[in-house]
């Protein structure tokens, strides 16, 4: 529900950043999402399109990363994946354990084109 | 291609201004909590068991959000407390925007204590940190026992679970310790009181926990003063 507001936020910084790189053009945007941060991808991916949609930002692409959640033992520091709300550490079985990550909602990073070499609506060719 | 790290957080204007709340909430003493559940589970009956029970020398603030209407302002304003009401206009959550505006004129050295009523929603307000000490869950038991399952983000953030309208648990089929271990299996260690806003059963434990977590603040801010004191002696 609030992912147009997600969105809305990322193209902010997107149009932030940009400005300070004049000259290039913003292609892609990288944005890590937690397990636990109540964002759902493809809504979000639903909003930016809608708001990218016959803008100058039409051709940005959004890739979006699931980060799971991972816990760390307090009894032997092992880290694991918690799937399924199972918390039992794999080494040790103590179910004693802190959340480590799992409720990012982080702008990774800005791809950017130098002017010229990127037309607006189309994908742009991968190179280095 | 060039790829530039930006390594920040989505909401970080909305982190930002949070953070500015949360340093005058400290600078004048002001103990907040944001109160956040499904539409109908009991916020507004919460604090108005709250603020009855409460002495009237109490410093207290409400500041109560929904998208339209201003009737819970209404009806906790009854209790002789500043109530103000955020009218959002659709927004489905409360931002630090949104309180900055709602604490406008009114004196902050005056309110020990400020509660805010987020709009009725498990999922956006979880994103949205208004500078709050803690984020207070209320889950009701006509709702489902996997309620913590299915919104598992508000429930990991929340430090305290609120379970309401136990006076109806004869009547539905809502299993309560499911919808316990449920929330502790999401958020081991979660703090959770059982109420009836309708019996007033709990409300004492509730009051406690507030009260508790009073000292525990005032305890963490005599910690932060005695090292000030402590060097400006050395000085």
């Amino acid at each position: 529900m609030h992912e147009m507001g997600i969105a809305n936020s990322v193209l902010e910084a997107v149009r932030v950043e940009a400005a300070r790189h004049p000259g290039s053009y913003p292609c892609r945007v990288g944005v890590r999402i937690g397990e636990l941060a109540a964002v759902d991808p493809s809504a979000l991916e639903f909003c930016f399109d809608a708001l990218t949609r016959e803008t100058d930002l039409e051709s940005l692409q959004l890739e979006i990363e699931i980060c799971p959640r991972r816990h760390r033992c307090l009894d032997c520091a092992t880290e694991f994946r918690v799937k399924d709300f199972n918390f039992e550490c794999p080494r040790c079985r103590s179910l004693r354990s802190e959340c480590l990550s799992g409720d990012e909602l982080e702008l990774a990073y800005l791809e950017v084109e130098e002017n010229g070499t990127v037309t607006a609506g189309k994908e742009s060719p991968e190179r280095e | 291609m060039e790829r530039l790290p930006l390594e920040k957080k989505v909401l970080s204007e909305n982190d930002r201004l949070a953070a500015g709340l949360r340093a005058r909430f400290r600078e004048h003493g002001i103990l907040c909590f944001n109160l956040i559940s499904s539409p109908g589970s009991g916020k507004t009956s919460l604090l108005e068991r709250t603020l009855e029970s409460l002495p009237q020398n109490e410093r207290v603030g409400i500041l109560t959000g929904d998208i339209q209407t201003d009737n819970d302002a209404r009806r906790l304003a009854r209790f002789g407390f500043p109530v103000k009401q955020i009218t959002t206009g659709g927004t489905c959550h409360l931002d630090a925007r949104m309180i900055e505006r709602g604490l406008e004129g009114w004196r902050l050295l005056d309110i020990d204590l400020l509660l805010i009523e987020n709009v009725g929603n498990l999922v956006c307000p979880a994103s949205y940190d208004l500078g709050e000490a803690a984020k207070i869950v209320v889950l009701s038991v006509t709702e489902g026992e996997d309620k913590p399952l299915k919104y598992p983000s508000i429930f990991f953030k929340a430090k305290l679970l609120v379970l309401n309208k136990v006076d109806l648990l004869p009547y539905v089929p809502f299993d309560i310790d499911a919808a316990e271990e449920n929330a502790r299996c999401i958020h081991p260690g979660m703090d959770i009181v059982r109420v009836s806003c309708t019996t007033g059963d709990g409300i004492q434990p509730w009051l406690a926990w507030l009260e508790q977590r009073r000292h525990l603040q005032l305890a963490a801010r005599a910690e932060s003063v005695v090292p000030e004191r402590a060097r400006a002696a050395l000085r």
